[in-house]
């Protein structure tokens, strides 16, 4: 006969349990918000086919109060989603090698960070061109 | 050294199955001196306060992979933390998280290890070769390509640190899966194909949600978030072209 009678411990609230899940947490909901404002950009798109006039209604309706509240949340939370993806970038890298030697995670999370800011600015640019 | 003598509490996790319905906390006070390890605190209440606190430890010096526990809710070998950094709130220490408790501070590890068997951690030579050919040569640079991944002492941290394992358990994890890597991508072995099997499975690299805790927590720098990575886009090639690779389909 067996005394054993193992213990197993639940796992309520485990996100809960250590700053670094609940850091887990927030760069997994972020994605949430990517796909919310996904839905704000092809119901654009939507307007778009529908016409001008459409269309610049949509524009306008991002101008309300609501939506540039709703713009500065999203840009924070993007602003962190970029942060937070690209500093486990180097964990889904395989191993390389530059110059015979090993690349550092360093520079793999700053060179994604680099690319982000160059390619935001680029966007901005060309647009302020364009209008 | 008595004037340097310090008093910690430490509160220790106690489950005895005979008599606990549930883990419960008992509260010790140790003397201590800032060269004491938590596992020589331990020591010290089995040798002189309590002989009944169950822990399993052997080497002391971060090679075993025996003493790992929860100390203050973070997946740390006990032997490789001093007391002194807890010093003068106190530290409460448990059994690894996510494995099922034995008794005390000790967990179940046949899951682990009835894992660890199925990944074949061994080296499956891609090529026989006779003593007479003689050994196997590899350059530096394919040997960096597993060495970080084997220095896995098989301590379970990660398993402690990994809440995909801890909410389901027939997830391969971290360090058993960061050991397969180890193996497949060693230019000397030729198991990928039978290893994969299991690795690319739904148990297998694709349980990991890259949390990265247990990278953090490992006490070898073994990086099993990046072994397990750095699989799944193999994974995904595989899963879409085996049925154009003949004989793909049958996997």
């Amino acid at each position: 006969m067996s005394n054993r009678r193992p213990y197993v411990r639940s796992m309520d609230g485990w996100w809960k349990r250590d700053a670094y899940f609940i850091r887990y947490m927030a760069r997994e909901i972020t994605a949430v918000f990517v796909a919310l404002y996904a839905i704000v950009l092809l119901f654009g798109v939507v307007r778009l086919s529908q016409g001008e006039a459409a269309f610049n209604g949509w524009l306008q309706y991002l101008k309300t109060p609501w939506m540039l509240v709703f713009h500065v949340i999203v840009l924070a939370v993007f602003c962190y989603h970029t942060w937070s993806w690209f500093n486990i970038m180097p964990k889904t890298m395989p191993i390389m090698f530059v110059g015979g030697k090993r690349l550092q995670p360093g520079v793999i999370t700053g060179t994604g960070l680099a690319a982000s800011v160059i390619a935001c600015l680029a966007v901005l640019f060309i647009v302020r061109g364009m209008s | 050294m008595a004037d340097t003598e310090k008093i910690i509490e430490i509160q220790v996790l106690r489950y005895r199955p005979e008599q606990d319905k549930e883990p419960v906390l008992q509260s010790y006070k140790v003397p201590f001196t800032d060269d004491m390890s938590v596992l020589q605190g331990l020591q010290y209440i089995k040798d002189f306060l309590d002989g009944t606190v169950s822990f399993r430890w052997s080497c002391r010096m971060a090679i075993c992979g025996s003493c790992g526990m929860m100390i203050d809710g973070k997946p740390k070998l006990s032997c490789k933390t001093f007391l002194r950094e807890y010093y003068p709130q106190g530290l409460k220490v448990e059994a690894l998280a996510h494995l099922p408790i034995e008794r005390d501070l000790m967990v179940s590890v046949e899951d682990f290890v009835t894992k660890l068997e199925s990944i074949k951690p061994y080296i499956i030579p891609k090529e026989p070769r006779t003593l007479e050919q003689g050994e196997y040569l590899q350059t530096p640079q394919q040997r960096d390509m597993y060495e970080q991944f084997s220095s896995c002492i098989n301590c379970m941290l990660c398993y402690a640190a990994c809440p995909q394992y801890g909410l389901n358990p027939k997830f391969t994890g971290p360090g058993i899966l960061a050991l397969m890597h180890r193996y497949n991508v060693d230019s000397r072995d030729g198991g990928q194909a039978e290893r994969n099997e299991l690795g690319y499975a739904d148990e297998g690299y694709w349980g990991c949600t890259a949390v990265g805790y247990c990278s953090e927590v490992c006490p070898k720098g073994v990086d099993p978030a990046n072994a397990i990575n750095q699989n799944k886009m193999n994974s995904a090639i595989n899963y879409f072209t085996r049925f154009i690779t003949p004989g793909g389909a049958d996997k």
